[in-house]
């Protein structure tokens, strides 16, 4: 039996479909902050193989998809050092990291 | 001199006006130099009135073209306005009169005004007052006219309300005031319209534009016209029904009323009908409205004054009366006549005021003329001056009064208005009888003890004197057989008439008719039996004529039923519908969609994702039915 597998842009793209909604499941969901952070970034390289996977079928010649996952993956970084830099700021001032602590934008 | 005198006399004008800048300025710490300013000021205006006076009647050129000079105002647009002087015999005669009256009761002022702790500020009023006066008459067009004109009338509500410790004074003012400006607004109407239409407010420009109005409008414009332009001398002559500010007027101190009643206000009115005499006179309607208003005003005060008590009270309605006269004479087209009359009656007006002020002075303020008596015996020159007063204003030969009126029965007459004259007639008795009615209860009979009058001093009975001077002769100058005044003042040609043996007599008899009537009521009848058995029988017609016909408590009616009511009508639609819907109902509707909205604020990140999350997925259902070929563009970020 020959196992015949013929990968195509919707693999990928039902693949990235799936991270991104666990991740949104997450971000929605989650009470600790680090978990919601962890969640973001997995919405973000959902969308990093998004990117890849159309240059990859649709524009082949040229790297423009490659090229904006990397700049995805530098804003990422860049965000969650961001992120936790804020995480740990509150946390030293309310000694937790549950959101349903953060609710002072409130009336 | 004279010729110097003719071509300034802007100086007569300004010199009042310079003695209440320098007043006001200057001397208002000390008031006997304030006083002397301004009898200063008016006597050398007085002085230049009078050569100028001479200069425009010693030569006649002036009778047919008046000399005028004028210099720009301002210029806006196409409209020009100018500022000038206007010297004919008319102006001539008011400025010569004006400021020799008004010099007269500025001596006596000083006089009566001794010890008044705003004894500069009045006189300082008194300048201006006279200054407005003066300015108004020598105009040469009427927006200036019409400034002097509200001058005047800002100048008498300063001086009503002099007495400001006095609610009624304070009323009076209010009251004076208030109604001349409902009539100047139509005057104010008047004038605009003649500058819309003539393009001019120059009175000789205007003279010749109206003189051919065909080719401008229509003869209803021009009634409409010159009833507006009558409205103002309707409120500022007191002519009825705007007449009720005049009675109240003498609440300010007696100069003032002598300065409104004889020589710089309410005489505007008049005069003003007779400058714009050329609008006048193409409009028949308005001119027989003009003699209605006149004679009806007349007969109407002289029946009030008839059973007025108060001394002022009762020269107040008899100015009203008078100058009703004046008004009918202008109505019935004599112009001629109506200034005679505005002469001679300046001078026995202003002596009657200034004697009643007298005797207020010796009494104390006691007004009313049953409470007098017999004060001719402790003051004779005031007593006296007075009585000449009163023949004068009966219409007894020669005095002033007489002559003038005459002329204005025989106006009416010729004017062939026999209901107009009959009228005139019945005021002439009238007057007779409440002029000697006032004079033998006041200075006849017995004296009272309760009394202790005293002459005045002379700088109170020289002015008498010399007014009674002039309204003894000051109608000479206009007898039927020597009709001067009708050659030099006239509209259109001048004035002959034919001495009227038959009026001239009738009116002397009714003139002796209403002096006896009063005699034997008020003199020969001691206790005075018969005058109070007639106001018992005719109580209904008494009570009428001493309300005043009830005019005040019609306008008083008026103002609190419908203009408090609709005031209240406002006033809850302002409080309820602007305030209560507009404003409070718009803030509550904020307030309550705030309150509702911030609920929605959680605070919770959480809700604002899976907010944002739902609306971009409720976009993306929306745009997929409606718009699918966008919104797989979207999804596969533009791929074919």
């Amino acid at each position: 039996m020959t196992l015949t597998l013929t990968v195509s842009l919707y693999h990928y793209l039902i693949l990235s479909a799936v991270i991104f909604g666990i991740g949104l499941f997450g971000v929605l969901s989650k009470k600790n902050a680090i978990a919601v952070l962890i969640c973001i970034e997995l919405m973000l390289n959902a969308i990093n193989i998004n990117l890849v996977a159309f240059n990859k079928y649709m524009t082949p010649g040229d790297f423009v998809g490659q090229l904006f996952a990397i700049f995805v993956i530098t804003v990422a970084a860049a965000e969650v050092g961001v992120g936790l830099a804020i995480i740990i700021a509150i946390y030293r001032n309310k000694l937790s990291v549950n959101l349903d602590d953060f609710d002072w934008l409130k009336w | 001199m004279v010729e110097f005198a003719l071509h300034n006399a802007w100086l007569v004008p300004l010199l009042p006006a310079l003695s209440f800048v320098i007043i006001i300025f200057l001397t208002k710490p000390w008031p006997t130099l304030s006083g002397l300013v301004t009898v200063g000021g008016m006597l050398t205006s007085c002085f230049f009135a009078s050569l100028a006076a001479y200069g425009v009647f010693t030569n006649h050129k002036y009778a047919e073209e008046p000399l005028v000079y004028a210099t720009r105002w301002f210029t806006a647009g196409e409209l020009n306005i100018d500022v000038g002087i206007q010297l004919d015999p008319t102006s001539a005669m008011m400025i010569f009169m004006v400021t020799l009256v008004a010099s007269l009761i500025f001596i006596y002022a000083t006089g009566y005004m001794k010890g008044d702790p705003g004894y500069s500020v009045f006189f300082s009023y008194l300048a201006l007052f006279g200054s407005s006066m003066l300015l108004l008459v020598l105009s040469s067009n009427l927006l200036q006219m019409f400034v002097a004109w509200e001058l005047v009338g800002l100048c008498s509500y300063l001086l009503i309300g002099f007495y400001t410790h006095k609610i009624s004074a304070r009323e009076a003012a209010k009251k004076a005031f208030v109604t001349c400006r409902v009539a100047d607004f139509g005057l104010l109407l008047g004038i605009l319209s003649l500058q819309i239409i003539f393009g001019t407010l120059n009175l000789t420009e205007l003279a010749e534009k109206i003189h051919n109005f065909d080719q401008y409008t229509t003869i209803g414009m021009m009634t409409l016209m010159a009833v507006l332009v009558f409205i103002g001398p309707i409120g500022k002559s007191g002519q009825f029904p705007l007449h009720v500010w005049l009675p109240d007027a003498m609440e300010g101190p007696t100069p003032v009323s002598a300065l409104i009643h004889a020589a710089t206000m309410v005489v505007a009115g008049v005069y003003l009908v007779g400058r714009m005499m050329f609008l006048f006179h193409e409009v028949p309607s308005a001119m027989e409205l003009v003699a209605i208003t006149g004679a009806f005003t007349a007969m109407f005060a002289a029946a009030i004054a008839i059973t007025q008590r108060e001394i002022k009270r009762i020269l107040a309605y008899s100015t009203v009366s008078q100058l009703g006269y004046m008004m009918l004479a202008l109505g019935v087209g004599s112009l001629t006549a109506s200034m005679f009359h505005l002469w001679t009656h300046a001078f026995f007006k202003a002596l009657m005021f200034l004697g009643a002020g007298s005797v207020l002075h010796a009494l104390h303020d006691r007004a009313d003329v049953w409470k007098m008596g017999g004060l001719i015996k402790k003051m004779p020159i005031t007593g006296y001056t007075f009585m000449v007063g009163c023949l004068a204003i009966a219409g007894v030969p020669p005095f002033a009064g007489f002559w003038s009126k005459d002329e204005i029965l025989l106006a009416a007459f010729d004017n062939g208005n026999y209901v107009l004259f009959t009228m005139a007639a019945i005021t002439a008795f009238m007057t007779a009888f409440y002029m000697w009615r006032l004079f033998f209860l006041a200075f006849m009979g017995e004296e009272k003890a309760e009394n202790h009058p005293h002459e005045s001093p002379w700088n109170m009975t020289v002015p008498l004197i010399i007014l009674a001077f002039f309204a003894t002769v000051g109608g000479l100058v206009g007898t039927p057989w020597a009709p001067v005044w009708g050659e030099w003042i006239f509209y259109g040609h001048p004035h002959h008439v034919e001495p009227n043996y038959v009026i001239m007599i009738g009116s002397v008899v009714i003139g002796l008719a209403g002096i006896y009537l009063a005699y034997t009521l008020y003199l020969a009848d001691k206790e005075k039996a018969r005058a109070h058995a007639l106001a018992k029988q005719f109580s209904f017609l008494h009570s009428l004529s001493f309300n005043k016909f009830y005019i005040d408590e019609i306008y008083l009616w008026f103002n609190h039923t419908i203009v408090d009511g609709s005031a209240k009508l406002f006033y809850l639609f302002d409080i309820y519908v602007v305030d209560g819907i507009l404003i409070n109902g718009l803030a509550a509707f904020t307030r309550l969609s705030g309150e509702g909205l911030r609920v929605a604020q959680t605070g919770r990140l959480q809700n604002y994702a899976l907010v944002f999350f739902l609306g971009v997925l409720a976009l993306a259902v929306v745009l997929a039915f409606t718009d699918p070929a966008t919104a797989f563009g979207l999804v596969t970020g533009g791929a074919k």
